[in-house]
């Protein structure tokens, strides 16, 4: 059953990706550490860091694209799950400082012993330890997404209605971890941070190990959303998206079909947010901001949703020419980012990767003369 | 339940149905034979659509029993139930998956188990594989199996659809209008199709074409302003005078 699934996902070009993603886990790493500052294939420690936080989006597009390509459920709020799971991996970082803190308290973070907190909150039990972070990591932005999820699908909330409760719920989330009696160090969030699993975050090692993390998350995610796509339930979910109510007249639980994905692409998510933060040193509340989600939408349709290659492709282009932009021309990255959504939108509605295999098996007789052909027998 | 409802296959007694005031479906009553093929025809407005809406759950009536095999209340059920139940529903306008191939849409509307992980980790089985083979050879659509069904044509949809019914395999199958935008050749064909579905299923067929009715020769209901004018073969309901004022004769 889990053979033939994983069997199904592993198609050719899902193989392509996964090695490709593999080999760079593997040669980057080395390519930073074993080669001298001078050499010309030597990769300097700002790009590791920065390629990871590239890898993480692509992960976070991936997870968007499972809902939104497949599934037309266009989320304006995965930042949120996103978020959730980099505060999750926050919290254990905090933890792991102990008494290297600016106070020097053993157990309280600096932020608590700052508002003058006696004990720690209930809910930052357990984050000293990594497998219970690692498994919070999945696990709240998954409840967060099954709650929502519950009630929005069963009072069949779809299309701009669904989008505009999302950009809500992510609203929420933003001013409330804003307030400081939440107890997630308010405006500024967590950082500071010294360690994870015992290794200095600052060391080359750890920032190298952390971008094979990320490599090899996203080929596992890959591997995950092809078997998902490959298999009957992905022919389920892009029948929910082309014909809903279709669907349901055939007996599909549509409900259960969109929770399902909705739940798996959070979890993913998360586990995006929880690899950014210790490469980023540092979550806060920005990273819930409407924006940051929209930006998500943005990169897949670059990349070409509906696609699997896609939002991977759209993720790190679109934050590459982010880089690359903002350090020549800061104040026009905004305009270009707008103009490059307008003109995809117009231009390329399948993105990039949907425009070049759309080229690639490019036949004559397409979506208009057979239109027509309807619309002539119809009319006999 | 109902005494009455025994037996029968479909048992609508009494319902009504109003939107804004306007009542689509006034006083129904109608009974269905398992096995039956029954043509309903009327006027634009008669609420045939609704009346189909409402045994398929898509809406709820204002009052009335709806009852399906003598004991299920569908009133109670929403769409997806229904679906399972065994009842089957075309729509007017052809409605199949676009962006899947032929095989790929009958494979969905084949009736095996619907759930999430029945489905992410189902195995197409020999059985399936001759199943989706019988149904395509039967719709004519062998040779167009890998085609997008976006890339057929109107009438192919229709097939399509009627083939994804077929693959579904309802005890009770509502079509609604199979004809219309069709040529006479693909007409006749269409009325080749349902008499063959007819043949281990019940049939109900609303449709505006007199020739097509004549042809499918099965007990028609005449529905005027949501309840029912007159029933019998198509000969004693188009001599009847209701009918005829109402209908027939404008």
């Amino acid at each position: 059953m889990i053979t033939s699934f994983v069997f199904k996902a592993l198609d050719r070009r899902a193989i392509w990706v996964i090695a490709v993603l593999v080999g760079l886990a593997v040669l980057v790493p080395l390519l930073n550490l074993a080669l001298p500052a001078g050499h010309p294939l030597h990769v300097p420690n700002y790009a590791i860091s920065l390629m990871g936080k590239y890898l993480n989006y692509a992960l976070l597009a991936l997870a968007l694209d499972l809902v939104w390509g497949f599934c037309g459920i266009l989320s304006l709020g995965h930042g949120a799950f996103f978020a959730l799971g980099g505060y999750a991996m926050g919290m254990y970082l905090m933890r792991q400082i102990g008494s290297r803190g600016v106070y020097g308290d053993p157990v309280l973070p600096d932020f608590m012993v700052f508002l003058n907190w006696q004990e720690l909150p209930w809910f930052w039990y357990g984050f000293d330890t990594f497998w219970f972070a690692a498994i919070m990591i999945v696990l709240v932005p998954g409840l967060l997404a099954f709650v929502f999820g519950w009630f929005a699908f069963r009072s069949r909330v779809t299309g701009v209605y669904l989008s505009i409760i999302t950009q809500a719920m992510t609203y929420a989330l933003l001013l409330a971890f804003f307030r400081n009696e939440m107890g997630f160090g308010g405006n500024n969030g967590l950082t500071d941070f010294k360690d994870i699993l015992g290794f200095a975050i600052q060391a080359d090692t750890t920032r190298a190990a952390l971008f094979s993390a990320s490599a090899l998350a996203l080929s596992a995610a890959f591997l995950i959303c092809s078997g998902i796509v490959r298999s009957k339930f992905g022919k389920v979910l892009v029948a929910v998206r082309d014909a809903e109510s279709r669907s349901r007249f055939f007996g599909y639980r549509v409900e259960n079909v969109k929770l399902f994905v909705f739940v798996i692409s959070a979890m993913m998510a998360g586990v995006a947010g929880a690899l950014y933060v210790p490469q980023v040193g540092i979550i806060n509340p920005g990273e819930f901001a409407p924006a940051n989600s929209i930006e998500i939408v943005v990169w897949t349709a670059v990349g070409g949703r509906g696609t699997l290659v896609g939002p991977i492709v759209g993720a790190v282009l679109v934050n590459a020419g982010k880089s690359v932009f903002t350090a020549a021309f800061p104040e026009f990255w905004l305009f270009a980012l707008g103009a490059l959504f307008v003109a995809v939108t117009l231009f390329l509605p399948k993105g990039i990767v949907g425009a070049l295999s759309g080229l690639r098996k490019w036949r004559p007789r397409r979506a208009a003369p057979v239109m027509a052909d309807a619309a002539g027998e119809a009319a006999e | 339940m109902t005494k009455a409802a025994q037996g029968s296959l479909l048992y609508l007694d009494g319902v009504s149905v109003a939107f804004d005031g306007f009542k689509a479906i006034n006083n129904l009553s109608l009974v269905l034979e398992p096995g039956e093929m029954r043509a309903i025809i009327g006027p634009n407005g008669a609420g045939k659509t609704t009346m189909m809406d409402i045994v398929t759950g898509k809406t709820r009536p204002d009052t009335g029993d709806v009852i399906f095999d003598g004991e299920i209340d569908l009133t109670h059920h929403d769409e997806t139930d229904i679906a399972a139940l065994g009842i089957g529903r075309k729509f007017q306008k052809p409605t199949v998956f676009e962006s899947h191939t032929v095989e790929d849409n009958l494979e969905l509307a084949l009736d095996r188990r619907r759930g999430v992980f029945a489905t992410l980790f189902y195995d197409q089985t020999e059985a399936d594989r001759e199943a989706i083979d019988r149904i395509l050879e039967t719709t004519r659509l062998t040779a167009r199996r890998r085609e997008l069904a976006a890339n057929l044509s109107h009438g192919q949809k229709q097939w399509l659809e009627i083939g994804m019914l077929l693959a579904q395999n309802p005890k009770l199958l509502l079509v609604d209008e199979p004809v219309a935008g069709m040529t006479d050749a693909e007409t006749e064909e269409t009325a080749r199709l349902l008499r063959e579905i007819a043949q281990n299923h019940s049939v109900v067929v609303v449709e505006h074409d007199m020739g097509f009715v004549r042809e499918l020769d099965v007990k028609v209901t005449v529905l005027a302003e949501g309840s029912v004018l007159a029933e019998g073969s198509l000969d004693h309901v188009s001599a009847d005078q209701k009918v005829i004022e109402n209908y027939l004769g404008r």
